[in-house]
């Protein structure tokens, strides 16, 4: 069943001079028990894009779309129950757990926080015993060994530290976990680990989880779709192992290449990478926003904003890029799929 | 490799410490014994996790860090500690660092940072030229309009060339680049690692890299050195170390990447240990997964990986392994061909 | 080295240019800011007054115009006082007189330079100094750095008053008593900048720009000049004006206790007479109440400037803000 549905969802930033476009226009939905990817770099709009889903940016941010959370309007809902849906319905875990974590609180209250923010008046499972065994229960389920309980987050590691966030997004038990970036800071064998661990909890509980990260190759490894973002657009979506394989828009192609297969000939001594920066979301090109960076660039690039089509020959993946879905050789363009723009 | 003319860069013995001296030996050994040399034109990468100390070493090797014991090299001569001595050496061997947003005195222009280098060691000649020779050659182009730009007002990529200007300003041997591309977009990592690549063979420009990310090796490394709580355990050309590696840990960082397929992931419990408490006996004892599953046992090392010494790897060496598991081999040496798996 | 390149400006002109256009924009912003601070522009106007009273009054009573006649300085000479001893505050001596008739008004006029000028010049020395000292302990590690800090702390923890009193006992006999009050002022309070500039180094030392000019073969002249000084000297600026008030505090103090300089009249001094001679008992509270007016609103003028100084130039402070 669909937990999270967004539709032709749009985020500006209001800054001195005018709006910011952060996100501009972007479908997306996330199933129970499936782990949706969400790729991309600095100012793509993922972040923004997440905090949006539980209405965490700031009150000048204008939001338009829908955000439907198990089929409530997010955007629609009263304070009350809005902070009744944050972190019992949905959750986050941060980037950056050390500056996520108060570092004078030891890391039992700061989990059971939540627990008792969201108890009921009255509800027997809001003892103090029974918070102190939820909170025993949730260390133990993300690895962090129970006499750790009573530790200041600067004893921890940074691996243990982003255990603590997830268990601190477990704690209410919510349907739908969002994780920015859990991973960036860690070393490659801490983000195996933490890795493991998320791919264990979504198959126990079957939460649907949202997962955010520039590093395609990990997304791949964990998701079952993936949605690659750039300029606040997603540019291509699909399968998670068929993207990382075998992308079709250039943008898409360029981030997996910048992640080489170790073994791989074809990598070695050949870095790849696109000239240029990403794009200031304030001074957009025209056209297709990649256009400037894209080694397969047309006329028509700098002119035609192009929208995600599906991409011949799957029924599940699609692609914003002009050359997609001109392929004469294939059947004809597929319907439905995912997020298409309507 | 032919030993007439010296590395550039050597350690040898290198011993560095931090912390209350006790005896002459520091409380934490962060660079416990290294043999490393870095040839003429060669890129060498320095691989591991954080806290095995490979940011120390890289430092120690800059002179920004005294050892306590053993030697660092130039050209075959030993490092003369006193600031005359030591500003020579750094005309030579030059910095680039992680973050280039911190890199940059926010108050310089872009002209200043890149000429700080010339004006302190007076090197004579047209200054302006100078500079801007030192832009172009680092991709920005053309350098003139860079001049009078501050660093907020360039991109990540665009601060890193011009930290990396500045080094080449000064016409250096060889370049120490602390993780230069983990902070920067995926998708303009590859062209600062182009312009390494390019620098290499344009000018001869030797470069130790220092990094977690054992892609970056693959890309573009000629060696690779991998670092465990402050010695080298495994060396030898990239294509050897990580297409067919001998050391359990190498095999288990491998093992977890995301895009290693045809290996079994290998996640070794715990974090990574920290230097003030080096376990006895090989120091990776605690975890080795062939302890674990039994390997080492049946090989009847099991008592020496727990109390035997650990031997040191020296610094001129086709492709060896610190590891008990080959000792009666007397050090497992690859060739090239064999084993490769892609 | 320069160049002369044959059409427009060399770079280092250029960059000379544009260094100080910078400059300027950097300076009317900080002006832009600084007018919106109520406090401070209260403070600024107030600071400016008494200072242009303090050099240009006399100036203008050297003249001789008649309508400067309050200001007379023959209204110091104690032999030759105009008016009548202790006269309570009057049309003809707005201020009153004090015990040898010279008016309040005069006094504080002229008591002003005095107090300015110890207050100012103890600042500078105390500036330089803990700048100075601040910067060493901040910028050499291990003992060395270590040195200085034991050093600033010693004088920190040294309560001020009894050490003035025995310095300025000690030097007063044998240097110009003021020289001597602005001295013992300067040494005594250079210990709390010091501290605030070596917090401020340390800071600065830990970013990684430091380390790439040590990289790139910068000595500590060129890493103090080029990286530190650069980022300190806003702290510093703002802790100058609030040394100002509290040097001026302190020569009043000494005065008061009668270690002042008999000979140059600061407000210190006329509350230390005013005090000797039972001022309040006699019911003169005019030779009492206007001096130490005075001296709060100078001292309360510079504290304003300082607080707003620190506002916009203390970056932590102004985030929150």
């Amino acid at each position: 069943m669909t937990l999270l549905e967004m539709k032709d969802l749009t985020v500006e930033y209001k800054v001195a001079g005018g709006g910011l476009p952060a996100v501009r226009g972007v479908n997306l939905n996330v199933d129970s028990g499936e782990t949706v990817g969400i790729a991309g770099e600095s100012g793509c709009g993922k972040s923004t894009m997440a905090g949006a889903i539980l209405r965490l940016l700031p009150a000048t941010t204008k939001v338009t779309g829908e955000i439907l959370l198990d089929g409530e309007d997010v955007l629609g809902m009263g304070w009350a129950r809005l902070r009744a849906v944050r972190w019992s319905e949905a959750s986050i875990v941060f980037q950056g757990a050390m500056s996520c974590l108060n570092p004078v609180r030891r890391i039992d209250d700061q989990i059971a926080e939540p627990i008792l923010v969201h108890a009921k008046k009255g509800d027997a499972t809001a003892t103090s015993k029974a918070i102190a065994r939820r909170v025993r229960d949730l260390l133990e389920q993300v690895g962090v060994p129970a006499w750790r309980a009573r530790s200041y987050p600067h004893e921890l590691s940074g691996g243990q530290r982003q255990r603590v966030m997830i268990a601190m997004a477990l704690a209410c038990s919510p349907r739908l976990i969002i994780a920015d970036e859990p991973t960036t800071a860690l070393d490659v064998m801490v983000q195996a680990q933490v890795m493991n661990l998320m791919k264990g909890l979504v198959k126990e509980t079957g939460v649907g989880m949202m997962l955010i990260s520039h590093d395609l190759s990990v997304i791949s490894d964990v998701c079952d779709r993936v949605a690659v973002m750039y300029a606040g657009r997603v540019v291509e979506n699909g399968p998670a192992r068929t993207m990382f394989t075998d992308a079709v828009h250039p943008y898409a192609k360029a981030l997996t290449g910048a992640f080489p297969v170790i073994g791989d000939p074809s990598s070695r001594m050949a870095p790849r990478g696109l000239p240029g920066d990403p794009p200031d979301p304030r001074e957009l090109p025209t056209g297709c926003p990649f256009h400037v960076r894209c080694p397969m660039a047309i006329d028509e690039c700098t002119t035609n904003d192009v929208r995600l089509r599906p991409v011949p020959g799957s029924s599940d993946r699609a692609a914003a890029c002009v050359h997609v879905g001109h392929e004469p050789a294939l059947a004809g363009p597929a319907s439905g799929g995912l997020g298409e723009d309507r | 490799m032919t030993e007439t003319t010296p590395p550039v860069l050597e350690a040898r013995g290198l011993h560095v410490g931090f912390g209350r001296v006790r005896a002459g030996i520091p409380a934490i050994k962060a660079v416990d014994n290294v043999e490393l040399a870095v040839g003429r034109g060669e890129i060498l990468a320095l691989a591991g996790e954080s806290g095995c100390g490979k940011t120390t070493l890289a430092r120690a090797m800059l002179g920004l860090q005294k050892p306590f014991r053993g030697q660092v090299l130039h050209n075959g001569v030993p490092l003369n500690y006193s600031s005359r001595g030591l500003k020579a050496f750094r005309r030579k061997v030059q910095l680039v660092l992680q973050d280039p947003t911190g890199a940059l005195n926010p108050r310089r222009t872009v002209y200043e940072a890149v000429a700080e280098g010339l004006r302190i060691h007076r090197i004579p000649g047209n200054e302006k030229d100078l500079v801007a020779g030192a832009l172009s050659l680092a991709g920005l182009r053309p350098a003139e309009r860079f001049f009078n730009r501050f660093p907020h007002e360039l991109s990540g990529g665009q601060r890193q060339r011009v930290v990396i200007a500045g080094a080449l300003a000064l016409k250096p041997d060889v370049i120490v680049a602390d993780e230069p591309v983990s902070s920067l977009d995926a998708s303009v990592r590859g062209e600062i690692l182009a312009l390494l690549l390019s620098l290499r063979d344009q000018l001869g420009l030797a470069v130790l890299v220092v990094t977690h990310d054992l892609g970056l090796a693959w890309n573009i490394a000629d060696r690779l050195a991998v670092m465990y709580l402050g010695r080298i355990i495994e060396t030898g050309t990239t294509e050897e170390v990580l297409a067919a590696p001998s050391h359990p840990y190498t095999k288990a960082l491998l093992s977890v990447l995301p895009e290693s397929n045809h290996m079994q992931p290998i996640i070794l419990q715990g974090e990574p240990p920290d230097p003030s408490n080096i376990p006895s006996g090989c120091r990776f004892n605690p975890r080795c997964p062939a302890i674990v599953d039994g390997s080492a046992e049946r090989a009847g090392v099991v008592g020496d990986c727990l109390t035997g010494a650990l031997p040191v790897l020296p610094a001129y060496s086709p492709h060896m392994a610190a590891c008990l598991l080959h000792r009666d081999t007397g050090m497992v040496i690859h060739s090239g061909a064999a084993e490769a798996t892609v | 080295m320069t160049t002369i390149s044959p059409v427009g400006p060399t770079v280092e002109e250029a960059q000379g240019s544009v260094v100080w256009a910078r400059r300027r924009t950097a300076i009317a912003e900080f002006w832009r800011l600084f007018r919106h601070d109520r406090e401070g522009m209260i403070g600024l106007c107030l600071m400016t007054s008494i200072i242009l009273v303090a050099i240009f009054i006399p100036l203008l009573a050297k003249t001789g115009w008649s309508w400067m006649h309050w200001a007379d300085p023959r209204g110091l000479s104690v032999t030759d006082a105009p008016g009548k001893p202790i006269e309570p505050p009057s049309w003809h001596y707005w201020l009153g007189t004090d015990f040898n008739g010279r008016p309040i008004l005069t006094l504080i006029i002229y008591g002003s330079r005095i107090s300015l000028l110890v207050g100012l010049t103890a600042t500078v020395i105390s500036m330089v100094l803990g700048t100075l000292i601040g910067i060493f302990a901040g910028h050499f590690p291990g003992w060395r750095g270590g040195a200085f800090n034991k050093f600033t702390d010693w004088f920190l923890v040294i309560p001020y008053l009894p050490l003035a009193i025995a310095l300025a006992t000690i030097f007063g006999n044998s240097l110009p008593k003021l020289f001597a009050v602005i001295v013992v002022i300067g040494v005594t309070s250079w210990p709390s900048t010091a501290r605030l500039v070596r917090a401020q180094t340390l800071t600065v030392e830990a970013r990684p720009y430091l380390e790439r000019s040590k990289a790139l073969g910068g000595g500590h002249w060129h890493q103090v000049t080029r990286h530190v000084l650069p980022n300190v000297m806003p702290l510093v600026i703002a802790n100058t004006t609030l040394t100002v008030s509290i040097a001026i505090l302190a020569e009043t103090t000494l005065a008061f206790l009668g270690l002042g300089d008999p000979l140059h009249a600061s407000w210190g001094t006329i509350l230390h007479q005013a005090y000797a001679q039972a001022a309040i008992a006699n019911g003169a509270w005019w030779w009492v109440v206007f001096p130490g007016i005075g001296v709060v609103l100078v001292v309360r003028a510079f504290n304003m400037v300082g607080r707003a100084l620190e506002r916009i130039l203390d970056p932590r402070l102004r985030e929150r803000s």
